[in-house]
């Protein structure tokens, strides 16, 4: 069964599907990390399904996947910003920039994350 | 376990601030992690109510003594409660007291002011210390400077330097003047909240004194702010532990804090910051997990200290050797 995540964009001819893992390996309320090229991701699993933002914290030397995931929040492990998973909108300082969030998608039971052919 | 600190072992601004610094971290697994982070509403509203109830049963003592000697001992008991709140304030910046997070940010103001500490101003500068953890000219929140200044941490038993100091920033920032060090840590967005909280700060002081003035007695004074000063004994014992005398300039936390055993009444009050190698490891992890994550992770880490005589043996001719030679530190020996 394929199941897109709902705040997803849909996938169109622009974007590039990247496995990431077994779907079924990050647990509801978690995070992991995935490095891809030059790139490194926060994929995470709430109770509303996968979302995927830019690894590290806009804030400073961190990176997401080591934090705590709060219902649909990220909480960065090194100063406690926190940013709202499916928007990537910073919730509070010390964080103030916005996080960037990407498409998933999971495919026969493999989650993958929708990037822009087009990105430098 | 994995090593990784800084490959030059040099500090440069550019270093420091890059993503290529790595700080030491014990291995953990992450489920053990999750569940040690997981926050909670319950142990904070227990110890919170308590300090609250001991708060102003020791106000109240404090009142009714007034006028006599035993005011002298009720308000050391009140002024050590009172400056627990910066314990409180800390543990609140981190959002890790309660899991609801307006509580949080309600404890989070109100301790700010009664410890002296500019609630926005405090959050940026805490950030940096984290981020730099006794790196000079990084880390605005070292507390023993080097060559130690004896007579400034001696005073600082009683607040008598650290008060004043935060008085006169906030009276500062209320102003609009912000020094170029604190433009450094504090974002353009913040520094106007900064000067609006320091400008609330002052008016209730002004308030509190002219109530004083009004009443004439020393008594509303002798409740706000002032206990930071005649109660802070116990927060300078306990908080100058973290760091002092140990070495600089490293990125392992277990070379420049320490971990020191603490009885009931000091962890309660304190809010188990004596944990505090942990607590920098892992600073999104609970006051009240901090003993679980200790046990979790203590064969990583350097031997913690039995109580606060086995760390002041170390702590006092370290400090007083650092007043005459600023390159010696304590050198803590960490497992392979």
């Amino acid at each position: 069964m394929n199941q897109i995540n709902k705040i997803s964009v849909e996938p169109d001819s622009s974007l590039e599907w990247v496995e990431v893992c077994p779907a079924s390996e990050i647990n509801v309320e978690d995070v992991r990390r995935f490095d891809y090229g030059s790139s490194t991701f926060a994929i995470y699993r709430t109770e509303d399904g996968y979302h995927a933002s830019d690894g590290w914290c806009t804030h400073e030397n961190a990176h997401l996947a080591d934090g705590l995931v709060l219902d649909d929040v990220i909480e960065c492990p090194l100063h406690n910003g926190r940013f709202h998973i499916p928007t990537g909108k910073a919730l509070n300082p010390p964080v103030c920039i916005n996080l960037k969030t990407y498409p998933v998608r999971v495919d026969n039971g493999i989650l993958k994350l929708g990037l822009s052919q087009h990105r430098s | 376990m994995r090593v990784a600190t800084n490959p030059t072992g040099i500090i440069t601004k550019e270093a420091s601030s890059s993503q290529s610094v790595k700080w030491y971290t014990c291995d953990i697994p992450r489920a053990t992690l999750k569940e040690i982070m997981r926050r909670k509403d319950g142990p904070a509203l227990w110890n919170f109510g308590l300090w609250i109830v001991l708060l102003l049963a020791s106000g109240y003592l404090a009142f009714r003594c007034y006028g006599t000697w035993w005011a002298v001992p009720a308000f050391l008991l009140y002024g050590t409660i009172y400056s627990s709140s910066d314990a409180r304030w800390h543990e609140c910046q981190h959002g890790t007291a309660f899991k609801t997070r307006w509580v949080n940010e309600l404890f989070y103001e109100i301790s700010s002011f009664m410890t002296i500490r500019e609630a926005s101003l405090w959050r940026w500068s805490h950030s940096r210390h984290h981020t730099h953890t006794i790196i000079v000219d990084f880390d605005p929140e070292i507390q023993v400077t080097r060559p130690a200044d004896l007579f400034k941490i001696a005073v600082d038993f009683l607040d008598l330097y650290s008060g004043p100091v935060e008085i006169k920033r906030i009276a500062l920032h209320a102003f609009g003047v912000l020094t170029p060090a604190e433009q450094d840590y504090i974002p353009l967005v913040a520094r106007r909240r900064t000067i609006r909280s320091s400008q609330i700060y002052l008016l209730i002081m002004v308030a509190v004194i002219a109530s004083a003035v009004v009443s004439k007695s020393f008594l509303p004074i002798l409740f706000v702010w002032t206990p930071r000063f005649y109660g802070g004994w116990l927060h300078q014992l306990c908080g100058l532990t973290q760091h002092a005398g140990l070495a600089e300039n490293v990125y392992d936390h277990r070379k420049s804090t320490r971990t020191v055993y603490m009885n009931l009444v000091y962890r309660f009050l304190y809010m188990n910051m004596n944990y505090h190698i942990e607590h920098h490891m892992f600073p999104t992890v609970p006051y009240f997990a901090l003993p679980k994550l200790h046990e979790a992770v203590k064969s990583q880490m350097p031997r913690p200290y039995s109580g606060i005589i086995d760390v002041y043996k170390e702590i006092i001719p370290g400090l007083i050797r650092q007043s005459r030679d600023r390159n010696y530190y304590v050198a803590r020996e960490v497992p392979a």
